[in-house]
């Protein structure tokens, strides 16, 4: 592999600020969030690089579930920031990181140990980037529906409770929603599946590519993580939206809009 | 007592007790704002509240949600519909006529988003009836209607009352229309019933 120096990366840095000054133009704010979001990319993939360099070289299931638990909390996080209506106190945070905990983790343990089958289970080369990208793609259809759901449930509030007037348990008046939401929230690992190879070639095989490995060692693998991220975002997705909708009724099943947040824009 | 409430109150709006027969009407007017759809709403187990309502002398809280709403039925202001055609919103073994509302047999297979205003409400009020409620939570059940067709739904609702020996609580703005139809009338202003008048026997 060809090493980039830091000039290199510095020529790419220079292509994203010409983004935000022709964006700047649209929008102030726009610049300003794709700055941001560049310098988070560098100093976060920078200090995560030497975390994992400090976690190959010291090997225990104590690290690897502390970095794995960090990564959740964070993931837990970022699903509740840009959700126009998510659920007041905490719940947003709490149904988003339960569902990712449940799919995600869940799927992670069992590729590593059922499939992959790594000495030790918890090898950090495996474990962590495994649980990166299922995180990270969970993450997305987590926060996906969810945001889906909560405006949903808001906009069409009259509708579901015309429903409920006419004698519909909270669960048939909002079933649709629901529907529209998992859907919402799977639509995106269904196309990168429909389009892998053929339009889009996935980050994880080119990076293994570009390593140096065989090609077609590169193709299984980049299969197994696409059927995983696929079965942890549907987990995920259904967990969430099951237990967001709960939570949009009480036990005399109103439907409780004070449970979500105010509009944010 | 069909319908009884006893200390009924939210942010605003209350205490209220209140209490229709089985075969009555009362009929509840106030200004804009003054709690009448936030009262329905209660009743109707909508929204959070305090205090309770009672079904034939059975609280709600020992009725499940849904029965509890086909049974204290509420009709609002304004009618949602989620389907398609008209039939989707019925159910399946509804014996009603739609003739009893004037509109023709077919009706049934009409797309709802070309219903007149008019259509609307008269289905909507004909779909509440579909579940056979005891009590009825009317909001102004005849208000966009030609007199023709708000004569009509007044006596499709008075047959209903009658061989339903339903309890209704009627919202209307109407002086001539609430000595029409009703027994009782009550007034609500800024979130407190007052009693006007008692029936004229």
């Amino acid at each position: 592999m060809t090493h980039l120096s830091a000039f290199d990366l510095a020529i790419a840095a220079l292509l994203v600020i010409l983004l935000a000054i022709l964006s700047a133009r649209v929008q102030r704010d726009l610049a300003v969030q794709i700055l941001i979001a560049a310098l988070r990319t560098t100093v976060q993939l920078l200090l995560v690089g030497l975390v994992l360099k400090t976690l190959f070289t010291h090997v225990h299931w104590g690290w690897v579930g502390l970095m794995a638990t960090f990564m959740l909390l964070v993931a837990g996080r970022e699903v509740t920031a840009r959700q126009a209506r998510g659920l007041t106190r905490g719940w947003g945070i709490a149904v988003g990181t339960l569902s990712m905990f449940l799919s995600s983790f869940a799927v992670t343990l069992f590729a590593l140990i059922a499939i992959i089958g790594t000495d030790p289970w918890y090898a950090p080369q495996y474990a962590i980037p495994l649980l990166g990208m299922l995180l990270g793609n969970t993450m997305s259809g987590v926060a996906i529906s969810m945001d889906r759901l909560t405006q949903q449930a808001y906009q069409q509030r009259a509708e579901i409770e015309a429903r409920l007037m006419l004698g519909q348990s909270s669960r048939e008046a909002l079933r649709d929603y629901k529907r529209d939401a998992v859907r919402a929230g799977l639509i995106p690992i269904i196309n990168a599946m429909a389009a892998a190879g053929v339009v889009s070639l996935p980050g994880m095989m080119t990076g293994q590519i570009l390593a140096g490995a065989e090609p077609v060692e590169a193709v299984k693998y980049q299969i197994l993580i696409m059927f995983l991220i696929a079965v942890g975002t549907g987990l995920g997705t259904l967990a969430a939206v099951g237990i967001a909708s709960r939570r949009l009724f009480d036990e005399r099943q109103r439907l409780r809009l004070d449970r979500l947040q105010s509009a944010r824009s | 007592m069909r319908l009884r409430a006893e200390g009924l109150r939210c942010e605003g709006l209350g205490p209220i007790d209140l209490a229709v027969e089985a075969g009555d009407c009362l009929c509840l007017s106030g200004p804009s704002g003054a709690g009448k759809t936030r009262l329905l709403r209660m009743l109707a187990d909508l929204d959070p509240h305090q205090g309770s309502c009672y079904l034939d002398g059975v609280a709600s809280a020992r009725i499940p949600p849904p029965q509890w709403r086909k049974q204290v039925a509420l009709l609002p202001a304004e009618s949602r519909w989620w389907g398609v055609s008209v039939a989707d919103h019925f159910p399946t073994d509804c014996l009603l006529e739609l003739s009893s509302i004037d509109l023709p047999d077919k009706a049934w297979q009409w797309h709802v988003d070309r219903l007149s205003s008019g259509e609307r409400q008269r289905l909507a009020l004909l779909r509440v009836l579909a579940n056979q409620p005891k009590v009825l939570l009317l909001y102004e059940p005849t208000a966009n209607l030609d007199t023709r067709n708000a004569e009509r739904i007044e006596a499709l609702i008075a047959d209903y009352q009658c061989n339903h020996q339903a309890a209704v609580i009627w919202v209307s703005h109407d002086a001539a229309q609430i000595a029409r139809v009703s027994q009782r009338q009550l007034r609500i202003e800024q979130g407190r019933l007052l009693t006007t008048s008692e029936a004229a026997a």
